[in-house]
């Protein structure tokens, strides 16, 4: 028996590969499983290399798996770039409507699509897709057929004849499976988990959370890999004195916030890689006039147009000074699903708390997977509100009221009370009115800079500290990383950390970072952006980099560091 | 109180339109506190960059909020402000660089919205901060620093811009008649829907354009500027379109869109109906992910 099943579907788009891959990981997780997917597809509607990989555990899942035991490929195309992720002893289930594969002695021809159109409903192709896995490992057919009833159950008149042409589809895929005697190895009974779980993808969980922290205002621009947020804002963040909306740029996204923000409520975008660039001079601007404001930045591949639905750690350096100018963003990244939900109230609160904006940090492999995870309870979030004049304070003596006063926060005046003041882009005095004298652009870039200081938290994942090489990856490159920590933890020479909080960093976890001998930060860019980041303040950091639009393999990851680990044992002897 | 904050040093220069259109926001924003009772702290100004934008620096009297942001987006900022708290009043004052050039992107959008704003577009027809390149507003053949052969671009005309982007309340006025510019913008802010209040408002140092706004007929100058003639109807699409490209610059209330439905009760009668008024319940949500 084995504790892993991962499989992967390759074909077109349009062909259902992606529908087939979440259909098998949403009936596994349904029956006790935990699950991740990933998908991945060109820039266009229909057509284009797409697959789709769920991996089935019965252990909580890190990355979506480099080796697969099943393969499923709809054409020769797919075939030939995706057999050598097989295992040896994995199995191709493909499409012999499409094509033949000749010399495969662990191969399984299936007419997919001829067997969709036999159930009456060409649509159920992925059906017969998740047929065939599910008879590879052996998983019964209620698991699936439970999943369909409930699926398809949309209260239309023709419900039922959906469900049977579905339920038709996986006996038939089954049977031409069951036909062949192959197998792979079956999977361990589904692990008892403890607690509610819920099954969501990174964006809904960054969606939620960012709703449970009091979001009021969400302005965004169509952009892939980010849209998903904004059409979930759009269906979700309901109710009187809520707004959401569509604008006509980025630039007008970000300058809508800053309108709302200014107002008093707590404002949100999403966005990728062009439309941050859009963003930056609003962001200073933000961070210049100090209004809360949050833009989620689901990375993509880049410079410019570069890979719209790919993934890639590359806008750190951007996220962190977007704008000309002196300025420094306070950084959030999310490693994992489940963390997307905790870093986007976490968002909204350091906003709030410092009155400035705050770039979430995720990335299209994070936000587009779904996964299982214990189900967040609403307690732990806990919405801060900005520090707000009242009547008193906003009377300074007979003068007008001075919202920039000193170095430090100052309570924040909400249109329609007191405090009247001139929220200014220009350097300005205590009043925000417009100056270019020394004494204030000191002043104000202190008290900008000094703020930062209310957002260290010492949050941060610890293990094997004693060792003086340490592994600390950032943002979605987590898991990856972390399935490679545990294979070479045994070594005793590897400490692990990992913070989502990049900017600024928790400063118990930079004094550490700084005493170790090497730390290697996994990160998928060429430039080893936050590696540069931490030699700047004083870490010994080096980069293990990827830049192929794919999350790093476990296995890649795992000899990258064991070199590295075992070179370091070599100087030593010479010494 | 007199000017509100005593070390702000920035100036005007003698005679420079924005003077006066400075004294009839103050006006329209004194009477608007006087005849509805409502406190001054409910307005926000959001200014643009450039001479003109000063303004919400410059007004005496009780303060408004105000915001004095990046060049050009004067616009999608009080979007922002309007769509948070609709009950806010919010006047834009941005300049033809500002509004009609890096800004014009703005225009279309805010007018569909019809979002509840009022614009006044203080127009010198150039860069005056800059110190006086062409703008889009700049005539035909003018020689400005940036159009040392003439300016090559034709002229924009910005009230045909107004009507053609489908803004519902178009006015243009004169800077040089601040109490009829104040009543104006007064109705222009009390207009449920999206409102431009355009003000020729000419710069003494780079482009003065008061003679030809007046005319002089000593030097045989016949004015540009005209009133909008009694029988004029502000309903009638196709008047207001034929008084904007009259060629000269016609004066007083253009264009007011009878029906308007302004963006905030767009959104509410849309959520009234698909049943959207409650705030979202997130553990219902999360429920619904529930495995």
């Amino acid at each position: 028996m084995a504790t892993d099943l991962v499989v992967r579907f390759a074909g077109e788009g349009g062909q259902g590969v992606v529908t087939a891959a979440e259909g098998l990981a949403q009936a596994a997780a349904r029956v006790g499983y935990h699950v991740q997917t990933f998908s991945t597809f060109p820039s266009q509607i229909k057509g284009g290399p797409t697959w789709a990989q769920t991996r089935i555990s019965t252990r909580p899942v890190l990355a979506a798996g480099d080796q697969l035991d099943v393969l499923v490929v709809l054409n020769r195309y797919a075939y030939d770039h995706h057999i050598e992720e097989c295992r040896d002893d994995g199995i191709v289930v493909y499409n012999s409507g499409d094509f033949e594969i000749e010399d495969g002695n662990r191969c399984i021809g299936m007419e997919v699509d001829r067997l969709a159109r036999e159930t009456g409903n060409p649509l159920a192709a992925n059906m017969v897709m998740i047929g065939a896995v599910a008879a590879l490992a052996g998983m019964p057919a209620e698991y699936f057929t439970d999943f369909i009833r409930e699926r398809f159950t949309r209260g239309r008149a023709n419900d039922a004849v959906i469900i049977e042409g579905n339920i038709k589809a996986l006996d038939l895929g089954m049977d031409t499976v069951q036909e062949t005697g192959l197998t792979v190895a079956g999977l361990d009974s589904p692990p008892l988990t403890e607690g509610p779980r819920v099954l969501m993808r990174g964006y809904e969980a960054a969606s939620l959370g960012a709703i449970a922290s009091g979001l009021d205002v969400f302005v965004g621009y169509p952009i892939s890999p980010a849209t998903t947020m904004l059409t979930f804002m759009e269906r979700y963040l309901t109710g009187d004195g809520s707004y959401v909306g569509q604008s006509s740029s980025e630039i007008e996204s970000i300058t809508a916030l800053i309108g709302a923000g200014f107002a008093g409520k707590r404002a949100m975008t999403s966005t990728a890689g062009p439309g941050l660039s859009l963003m930056s001079e609003g962001l200073g601007l933000a961070w210049m006039a100090e209004i809360p404001l949050v833009v989620v930045n689901v990375q993509r591949g880049g410079p410019s147009t570069g890979l719209p639905t790919k993934t890639e750690q590359s806008d750190l350096l951007t996220a962190l000074n977007p704008g000309h100018g002196d300025l420094r963003i306070p950084i959030i990244a999310p490693g994992s699903v489940e963390e997307c939900f905790y870093a986007a109230a976490h968002a909204i609160n350091w906003a709030e708390r410092y009155q400035g904006p705050v770039i979430l940090l995720s990335e299209a492999s994070v936000a587009e997977r779904q996964q299982d995870v214990p189900r967040p309870p609403l307690s732990s979030i806990r919405p801060e509100s900005r520090v707000t004049v009242n009547g008193s304070e906003a009377i300074d003596g007979d003068g007008p009221p001075r919202r920039y006063r000193g170095e430090q926060l100052t309570p924040f005046p909400v249109p329609g009370g007191p405090g009247a003041y001139v929220a200014n882009g220009s350097e300005h005095d205590e009043y925000g009115d417009t100056t270019h004298l020394p004494k204030w652009h000191l002043q104000m870039t202190h008290r900008r800079f000094g703020k930062l200081a209310l957002l260290e938290e010492d949050l941060f994942e610890s293990e094997g500290t004693e060792a003086q090489i340490a592994l600390m990856p950032w943002g979605g490159s987590k898991g990856p990383s972390r399935a490679a920590y545990l294979a070479l933890r045994d070594r005793g020479d590897l400490a692990w950390y990992f913070t989502m909080f990049l900017n600024p960093l928790p400063p118990a976890l930079l004094e550490e970072l700084r005493a170790k001998e090497l730390v290697l930060v996994p990160e998928l860019n060429y430039l080893g952006q936050f590696a540069g980041l931490l030699r700047q303040q004083g870490v010994r950091a080096e980069a293990i980099t990827q830049y192929t639009g794919l999350p790093f393999k476990e296995r890649f990851l795992t000899e990258r560091i064991r070199e590295r680990l075992e070179a370091r044992t070599g100087e030593l002897v010479r010494v | 109180m007199t000017k509100r904050n005593p070390d702000y040093d920035f100036k005007w220069c003698p005679g420079c339109g924005d003077f006066g259109v400075v004294r009839a926001v103050e006006l329209a924003l004194a009477d608007r506190v006087t005849r509805l009772g409502e406190p001054i702290e409910n307005t926000v100004v959001v200014a643009g960059i450039g001479c003109s934008g000063n303004l919400v620096h410059l007004q005496e009297g009780p303060q408004p909020f105000g915001i004095h942001g990046i060049h050009g987006r004067t616009l999608p900022i009080a979007y922002g402000v309007k769509a948070a708290r609709p009950e806010l009043n919010v006047l834009v004052a941005a300049g033809d660089g500002d509004f009609l050039s890096i800004g014009a992107e703005h225009i279309g959008p805010a007018a569909k919205r019809n979002m509840d704003v009022t614009c006044v577009v203080m127009d010198n027809g150039i860069y005056g901060l800059t110190k006086g390149q062409a703008s889009p507003t700049s005539a035909f053949e003018a020689v400005t620093p940036t159009t040392p052969l003439g300016k090559l671009d034709d002229a924009m005309n910005p009230l045909e811009l107004f009507l053609a982007l489908g803004v519902n309340y178009i006015a243009s006025m004169l800077s040089t008649r601040p109490r009829d510019l104040a009543a104006t913008i007064g109705e222009a802010m009390e207009y449920p829907g999206f409102a431009i209040v355009h003000v020729q408002s000419p710069c003494t140092t780079y482009n003065d354009t008061y003679a030809a706004l007046k005319g002089n007929p000593k030097q045989g100058i016949e004015p540009a500027a005209y009133p909008l003639p009694e029988d004029h109807d502000p309903t009638n699409r196709e008047q207001a379109m034929a008084h904007a490209t009259s060629g000269r610059i016609p004066v007083g209330l253009l264009f007011r869109a009878p029906e308007s439905i302004p963006m905030y009760q767009r959104l509410t009668g849309a959520r009234e109906r698909a049943g959207q008024r409650e705030a979202p319940d997130v553990e219902a949500l999360l429920s619904t992910l529930e495995i």
